[in-house]
């Protein structure tokens, strides 16, 4: 820019060619975001941070997007300890969870039940206070699976957690950094089946860094999930829980009680579309090919959904 | 303030200074893979500098070691490492110490490598011509003369690069690795934001701790003469 009568002209073309662009930005951000789409809001939804999880956050985003919504995905944020509060502060409006998990998360006094229908029931009425619902509930179940590799089962003779408990602190537990703390996880394991480990260490949660771990031994027991194809695939012995520690884990999606009265019964509707025909064996299915044959997330969400109709 | 006095609380609690997971445990866990990757890079990059800079050879090279050094994604060479040192050493070395190990090795070798070229070259060429004239050999010129005047430049290299190693050596939490990226790490995952400054807060002392046990060293090690020589560095 230059000073003077040149520079005063300049300064003067200059706001004339910037005005249309200010303009058109004004313009975008008042009809962008949410809230315009009328009953189609647009929605975030966000996921924790292991493979299953970005499965089940494309299955509910592609479904809504086929069906006209606008979603925004945040996938991976972290544990629960951190997705949760997103929910509630409304940073995201939906996410995948488990319905006993959640429960023990949500009220650490509350019981849940190896009936899901029970356990629904508990949690809805412990989440009123937070704002969110519980939507339908598939009959795929995921829960915390505690493994060891075939030596170690042979070794100790070890097929169900109960054995576990003579021999527990001769070895090391691996699992996500938050399992010291929960109930379904080493919390769960000492009180209910009295196991006590040498040491613990944070790796994954339910990943390649626990199965690596176990692999190369410096973990004898490891937390994966019990949906993950992983454990058959590498033949680690999932032992029993033969006391029930681990309850009705099944997935449900879990929203937030303002996105739901913005939305309405055409979101409900298309939400719960997929919780009737996921199945423990279709996500584990899934899973397989995600983890085991590294496939998008993305593009295995939308084979199973165009395949069972949910999308065209 | 209330993070303040968490914090301050943490650091009261006798529990955290027992068992698998203890600050002390931490503290010398991280000492021991920074210092033997300080240790590794020093014994690989001294003497390459050293020549470099006593033939003046590659000089370019030399120089911009530290800056292309600087630039290398710390994460990234931890992730590479998990494969490299599972292969090279094993599945059972594959996590843990190892990785954190090899990976912090490349971020050590610049600053020392850089700095004892640049040192060994800035000996005033007279002197040198001087020892040449009065029958000293190469090795006797490099051993008597540039080296003891390219001390205090070489040590702050390798001051550079221990706390450099320190700082990076956090990223071996990500790699099932203990030390005081351990605190920070988990911290984060539980939503612990007194663990989770408590570990910072011990790797920057840590850091600091290293500088000034160098520093002091340094002072130590140089000859009184050579330092009033090169000035304040």
């Amino acid at each position: 820019m230059r000073c003077g009568p040149e520079g005063v002209s300049q300064l003067k073309r200059a706001i004339r060619v910037a005005i249309p662009f200010i303009v058109a930005a004004l313009v975008a951000s008042a009809c962008g975001g949410t809230g315009t789409g009328g009953t189609k809001p647009a929605i975030t939804i966000g996921s924790t941070n292991f493979s299953e999880q970005l499965v089940l956050g494309e299955l509910y985003s592609q479904v809504l997007e086929a069906n006209g919504y606008t979603v925004t995905r945040k996938f991976n944020l972290g544990a629960r300890e951190i997705v949760f509060p997103a929910l509630q502060s409304g940073q995201i409006d939906l996410e995948a969870d488990y319905l006993a998990t959640l429960l023990a998360f949500v009220d650490k006094t509350a019981t849940g039940s190896t009936d899901p229908k029970q356990t629904l029931a508990t949690l809805q009425k412990a989440l009123t206070s937070k704002g969110v619902t519980v939507l339908d509930y598939a009959p795929a179940v995921d829960q915390n699976g505690f493994v060891v590799t075939k030596a170690t089962a042979d070794k100790l003779k070890l097929a169900k957690l109960s054995d576990l408990a003579p021999v527990g602190n001769q070895l090391v537990l691996g699992g996500p950094a938050e399992c010291p703390n929960r109930e379904f996880c080493a919390q769960g394991l000492k009180t209910k089946y009295g196991i006590t480990f040498k040491d613990f260490k944070a790796l994954d949660t339910g990943g390649p860094l626990t199965v690596q771990a176990l692999v190369g031994g410096q973990i004898d027991v490891g937390l994966l999930f019990t949906s993950d194809a992983t454990i058959a695939v590498r033949g680690f012995v999932l032992l029993d829980d033969d006391k029930q520690l681990q309850l009705s884990d099944n997935v449900a999606p879990v929203v937030r009680n303002d996105y739901l009265t913005k939305a309405g019964d055409d979101f409900r509707k298309t939400i719960n579309t997929i919780a009737p025909k996921l199945t423990t064996a279709e996500l584990t299915g899934m899973n397989k090919l995600v983890e085991v044959d590294k496939q998008d997330p993305k593009d295995v969400a939308k084979a199973w959904l165009k395949k069972q109709g949910l999308i065209k | 303030m209330t993070l303040l006095g968490d914090v301050a609380r943490w650091f009261a609690d006798p529990a955290h200074y027992q068992g698998s997971d203890a600050v002390q445990t931490r503290v010398l866990e991280h000492l021991e893979v920074s210092g033997l990757a300080v240790l590794v890079g020093v014994l690989l990059a001294l003497p390459v500098g050293l020549y470099l800079g006593h033939t003046g050879r590659f000089g370019f090279i030399a120089v911009n070691v530290a800056n292309v050094g600087r630039a290398i994604p710390s994460l990234a060479a931890i992730a590479l490492a998990i494969p490299i040192a599972g292969t090279l050493l094993g599945a059972a070395n594959g996590l843990g110490f190892w990785p954190t190990f090899l990976a912090l090795i490349p971020l050590a070798i610049p600053p020392v490598l850089t700095n004892a070229y640049v040192a060994v070259r800035g000996v005033d060429g007279d002197v040198t011509e001087a020892a040449r004239g009065m029958g000293l050999g190469e090795a006797g010129i490099l051993r008597r003369i540039e080296l003891p005047l390219a001390l205090p430049l070489i040590l702050a290299g390798i001051r550079t690069a221990a706390v450099n190693v320190v700082a990076t050596a956090t990223l071996g939490a990500l790699v099932a690795f203990g030390g005081l990226g351990r605190y920070i790490v988990d911290g984060l995952a539980l939503q612990e934001y007194d663990r989770l400054f408590a570990g910072a807060l011990l790797v920057a002392l840590l850091a600091i701790a290293v500088e000034v046990a160098f520093g002091t060293f340094e002072r130590a090690a140089v000859s009184p003469g050579i330092r009033v020589q090169q000035g304040a560095l």
